[in-house]
């Protein structure tokens, strides 16, 4: 099963949120789908989790958010990987968002957002879809 | 009546000629009718994995003592915890509500109260239940989202004001920070001279399960069980009518766990607490009558109310036979109930409202103290006044519209009902002796065993939605696919957070901050010495201004804070 294009995802909760049903869910998910998964827990901030994803150069940040604290918490963390020069790692994320928002949040340059009852098959292929789109490093 | 023989539905004959007639009728009528007509599946489970047949008998329930099943208000009270339920008053109506400042939830209470609410439930945002002050950077974009924002006494007098706290009960939702609520509502009731024994409510304060499912804490586990300690013992003697604690099964099971583990978690909890408050040489008989409990309601209509009656059951025997409870009072099994926010969809969320009925309707049945129906729109944020009054009227429906409440427990002595009952009974059984032989809950919390449990029937449920075998109306089966949402949604006000810390600014500049000091190091020598309480100085800190941030930070000097070891 490893080979070099093993993606690589850290699967984060950002915040002071603790819904964890979903994100562990979803981490299960794709680690079953041969991927490498790290979970940060809860109660992360932006910065942790950008220093996480830099240190373990993952090719996908996926963060789960429940509490309304999206609009607070994505633009931080797509920042903090452009003051990182790491902006191509790709941000995606899940949760209780608007759809207004998330809109919004495509346009901040989240790449994905996948709300709830999404079938786990679904996030698989996502995530292996725009991993595959953005290219090689 | 334990010493004496334990009774039967059947004596010896009649069970022997039932056993022939179902044999009988199984390979006569049901073999060839299904030759005909095979059924819909080969086998049937409940949402929680219990097998169950295709039809019950008078068999089923014959090895349950009689005496298990007994009368409404006796024990071990299974069939409800008072001889005439709704008879005599139907249960409270409790929506619970909270958002944005203590004003704007002031607003939805009296809303809620004007349209027949008889009880008041408050929802906290994030800061509050974490024990943040509004303007602590963890705080930022979370202020009056979730909940209502309360940093000092200050906003908890708004948050009442024009409420008599002497009329109605008041439920809080909060567990790490909820000695400090708890510490602002006698300093509020003092200050309006009320009699802290005719205030009524409760606390939620259970902070295992947050632990294992709800994921809100503070302080690592020991310091956080003495302060759960320290309400309970508080109340016992100084508020005879509040309840300290809600052991709650809610967020386990909305964390994914089985209906099972719901409850049975919420015994090993229970035996927790009760053990760390015998330490203090209280006598069960003098907290026990005030310890209440809230669970959620599914889908499985007849599973959720043997799950309720199961419990009580349960509940009876643990007090009686492992504690040594004497007083009635300590076994009954009060519980607040609400409906399942997991199972609310965002395709078609106007069904929703059929789901809640129906779960609103299985409460009931089950027994209920107090319901919260949720409102059609909380798949997509928190709901509006429209939804609530909806729900409430779900309520108000069943109450007085269904006739259901005019008979106690009236699916009692259901075949089905009564042998799922103690199917039920004996698998929570079973849990609490797991626990206890693998060294406990404290310790099997540490290491993650609720937790993982707790996983993997969130991920089995997720696979079971997937692959369709767990139908969701709207999700997976009868789908619209271009369906436009066109729904008005709780608008989050942006000035929400300026508001609520210039409130906190205008109290840090008032009170008298060498007092809040002189306080806070007290509080720190009560906090280093597990033998008292921490009530009455967290009483006297809010009393003066201090904030619940100052009150955690400097308790987090003494006992550190708490983090999880990932799993998934």
């Amino acid at each position: 099963m490893e080979s070099p294009e093993r993606i690589r995802v850290i699967i984060a909760k950002v915040g002071l949120d603790g819904h964890d049903r979903g994100v562990k869910i979803v981490a299960r998910t794709l680690r079953d789908a041969g991927m490498d998964v790290i979970y940060t827990g809860l109660h992360r901030t932006p910065e942790e989790v950008v220093d996480a994803a830099v240190q373990e150069d993952v090719d996908v940040i996926g963060v789960s958010i429940l509490s309304g604290a999206h609009m607070t918490v994505f633009p931080r963390i797509l920042d903090g990987l452009k003051a990182r020069d790491a902006g191509d790692i790709l941000v995606v994320g899940g949760g209780v968002i608007p759809d207004e928002d998330c809109a919004k949040l495509r346009d901040l340059g989240v790449k994905e957002l996948m709300l709830q009852d999404t079938p786990p098959a679904d996030i698989v292929a996502m995530v292996k879809r725009v991993v595959a789109e953005r290219g090689a490093r | 009546m334990n010493d004496r023989v334990p009774h039967r539905l059947l004596d010896e004959a009649a069970r022997d000629a039932l056993t022939e007639q179902v044999a009988a009728w199984e390979r006569g009528e049901v073999a060839r009718f299904t030759a005909k007509a095979p059924e819909r599946a080969a086998e049937f489970r409940t949402l929680g994995g219990f097998p169950v047949k295709r039809t019950y008998t008078a068999l089923d329930v014959a090895d349950t003592p009689l005496e298990d099943i007994g009368l409404p208000g006796q024990y071990p009270y299974t069939r409800g915890p008072y001889p005439t339920m709704y008879r005599g008053r139907t249960w409270t109506m409790r929506q619970i509500a909270g958002f944005g400042t203590a004003e704007d939830t002031n607003g939805r209470f009296k809303y809620l109260i004007a349209n027949g609410q008889t009880g008041l439930s408050t929802d906290f945002d994030m800061p509050t239940l974490m024990g943040y002050d509004s303007d602590h950077p963890m705080s930022e974009g979370e202020v009056g989202r979730e909940g209502v924002a309360i940093d000092t006494l200050a906003d908890m007098e708004r948050l009442f004001d024009g409420i008599d706290l002497t009329k109605i009960s008041v439920s809080m939702t909060i567990n790490p920070s909820a000695w400090i609520l708890l510490a602002m509502y006698v300093a509020l009731a003092q200050r309006r001279g009320y009699d802290l024994n005719a205030l009524s409510g409760t606390i939620q304060a259970d902070i295992l399960k947050e632990y294992q499912a709800q994921k809100e804490w503070i302080f690592p586990i020991a310091p956080s069980v003495r302060i759960v300690r320290d309400c309970i013992t508080y109340c016992a003697t100084h508020m005879k009518r509040y309840n300290p604690i809600n052991i709650s099964g809610y967020h386990v099971s909305e964390a994914g766990s089985s209906p099972l583990d719901e409850v049975a978690f919420t015994m090993c909890n229970l035996i927790t607490y009760v053990e760390e408050v015998q330490k203090t040489g209280m006598h069960v008989d003098q907290f026990a009558p005030r310890l209440a409990f809230f669970y959620v309601c599914q889908a499985d209509f007849f599973e959720e109310i043997a799950k309720f009656r199961a419990v009580r059951r349960v509940y009876a025997k643990i007090m009686k036979e492992r504690f040594g409870a004497q007083n009635p009072e300590s076994m009954r099994l009060r519980f607040h109930c609400q409906t399942a926010a997991a199972s609310l969809t965002k395709p078609q969320y106007e069904i929703n409202i059929v789901r809640t009925g129906l779960q609103a309707l299985a409460a009931v049945l089950g027994g209920a103290q107090s319901l919260h129906t949720n409102g059609k729109d909380e798949a997509f944020a928190i709901p509006t006044e429209e939804a609530m009054r909806i729900a409430l009227r779900t309520q108000q429906i069943i109450a007085d519209e269904s006739n259901v409440a005019n008979v106690v427990d009236p699916l009692g002595g259901s075949y089905f009902l009564e042998a799922l009952t103690t199917q039920y009974e004996k698998a929570i059984f079973e849990v609490i002796d797991e626990v206890d032989r693998r060294g406990g809950t404290i310790k099997l919390t540490e290491e993650g065993w609720f937790q993982r449990r707790i996983a993997d029937f969130a991920y089995e449920t997720a696979l079971r939605k997937a692959n369709g075998e767990k139908p969701v109306i709207g999700v997976n089966k009868y789908v619209m696919p271009d369906e436009k949402f066109d729904i008005e949604l709780h608008p989050y006000d942006t000035s929400t957070a300026d508001r609520q810390v210039a409130g906190l600014n205008k109290v840090r500049r008032e009170r008298d901050n060498a007092k809040v000091d002189a306080l806070l190091d007290k509080l720190v020598a009560v906090a280093n010495d597990p033998a008292q309480n921490i009530m009455p100085a967290t009483i006297e800190l809010v009393a003066a201004g201090a904030s619940m941030g100052d009150i955690v930070e400097k308790l987090k000097g003494v006992w550190g804070t708490y983090r999880e070891r990932p799993i998934f």
